[in-house]
């Protein structure tokens, strides 16, 4: 498993609003988008937080449709304590990344789009974590912290 | 599911022998829960013209709804599906204007006393009943999908205006998501104003676009370059402060394409570049 974190250390405590999505067509990455925004909202997220987070939750949405081939994504309003945020983890079963460095960098992809999905993502929110092992799947979990 | 010729002929009499009082209470059953959004009388006539297809139906002996002998009481079917469907009825009760005939069965005709053999007979009628209900709920449920696609190509067509601003000038204000459908009927709309108006210029403004990611943007670049081909430049407007930052921090690059803030400052832009100055008129001095 090769992971790429950036993630605080201190364990977080999950409040109740939590949601379950499938993506599994186009229409599903409008969903995951609508979804991401009523969380930041009830985060009390910036509304440049909130776009940052919508604007790469559609990106890793797209993501796990076109490259996994659809999963799930999993939002929740989360607390460590100290700041209130949002988390999105994305999971699907596709065929993994075999090369995450050439996945991150900009410019680089194999889907014909601009190749900026994934890096974006990352600069978009303040915590990006990726697990992938190829031919078995992929998982993306983004947490942005309310200011 | 068919009906051997036997147990046909014995619907069919059933449903001949009090006819009117299965058709009264039949219809009365369906009239309570539409609770007057459909005229007694319409009601009625639906309810007469299905149960005399139905005897036509099962009086032919053997009964199978696929088959040639059931087209009429199929196309009846479909039709009272199709009409309910558009008039905003549940699926619950359009399939109940079906499943009432059970009701109605059962209370005009006594099959009480414990006959096994008037047990089986009923059992069978209910799976036609059941047989005529699920053809009705699909038919019900292609026809509401007809009506969903239907609304989203005149979405589609809606709302993508492109708007004539000045001579030389047109614009498309984009408003909402910008899926591949979307940016295609775009693309093609502003192409062709460019030629319907002889425009030089095209804005395209995305206040409307709540979220700007590479998808969009990779669409509206294609826009872009389709337009300079034609010999017409883009400017891009509307672009908000959080839009800003979310754009710079995906590493998007427009390049050198003109982005403003707002469409008016756009307008502006296009109309200099047309050699076309705005002037303030300042109300003369009396002297």
């Amino acid at each position: 498993m090769t992971t790429v974190s950036e993630r605080g250390g201190a364990p977080v405590e999950r409040t109740e609003l939590r949601e379950i999505l499938l993506i599994a067509a186009d229409e599903d990455v409008v969903h995951v988008r609508q979804l991401v925004r009523k969380a930041a909202v009830a985060a009390k997220l910036s509304l440049v937080d909130q776009t940052k987070l919508v604007t790469a939750a559609s990106e890793l949405a797209r993501n796990t449709l076109a490259y996994g081939g659809g999963g799930q994504v999993t939002v929740e309003v989360v607390d460590d304590g100290r700041r209130v945020g949002v988390r999105a983890e994305f999971v699907d079963e596709g065929p993994g990344i075999p090369d995450i460095g050439r996945a991150m960098s900009d410019g680089y992809t194999t889907g014909g789009g601009l190749g900026l999905g994934l890096g974006g993502a990352r600069r978009l929110v303040d915590e990006f974590e990726l697990d992938t092992k190829v031919s078995l799947g992929t998982r993306v979990t983004v947490t942005k912290w309310a200011r | 599911m068919a009906l051997n010729a036997q147990t046909g002929k014995t619907f069919d009499a059933l449903l001949s022998a009090n006819g009117d009082r299965l058709v009264d209470r039949w219809t009365e059953r369906v009239a309570q829960t539409l609770r007057g959004r459909l005229t007694e009388t319409e009601l009625r006539r639906q309810i007469l013209e299905l149960h005399s297809a139905l005897r036509a139906a099962v009086g032919e002996g053997t009964f199978d709804l696929p088959s040639e002998g059931s087209a009429e009481l199929r196309a009846l079917l479909g039709e009272l599906s199709r009409e309910r469907a558009r008039r905003g009825f549940s699926p619950s009760e359009t399939a109940i204007s079906v499943f009432a005939l059970k009701d109605a069965l059962i209370e005009v005709f006594d099959f009480g006393d414990g006959d096994a053999e008037a047990l089986r007979e009923l059992i069978a009628f209910t799976q036609v009943i059941d047989q005529l209900g699920l053809y009705t709920f699909e038919t019900y449920a292609r026809a509401r999908e007809e009506l969903i696609s239907g609304q989203g190509e005149q979405l589609l067509e809606l709302s993508t205006p492109v708007v004539k601003l000045w001579a030389g000038v047109v614009a498309v204000p984009l408003v909402g998501t910008l899926d591949s459908a979307r940016a295609q009927v775009v693309m093609e709309k502003l192409l062709q104003s460019l030629v319907d108006t002889e425009s030089t210029y095209a804005i395209i403004d995305i206040t409307g676009v709540p979220a700007v990611d590479t998808q969009v943007a990779q669409h509206i670049l294609k826009t872009v370059v389709a337009a300079r081909l034609m010999g017409a430049e883009c400017v891009i407007s509307g672009i908000r402060p959080q839009i800003a930052q979310t754009i710079v921090a995906l590493g998007i690059e427009f390049g050198d394409i003109t982005t403003k803030a707002s469409l008016a400052d756009a307008l502006v832009h296009a109309m200099r570049a047309n050699g076309v100055d705005i002037v303030r008129r300042t109300p003369r001095e009396e002297s």
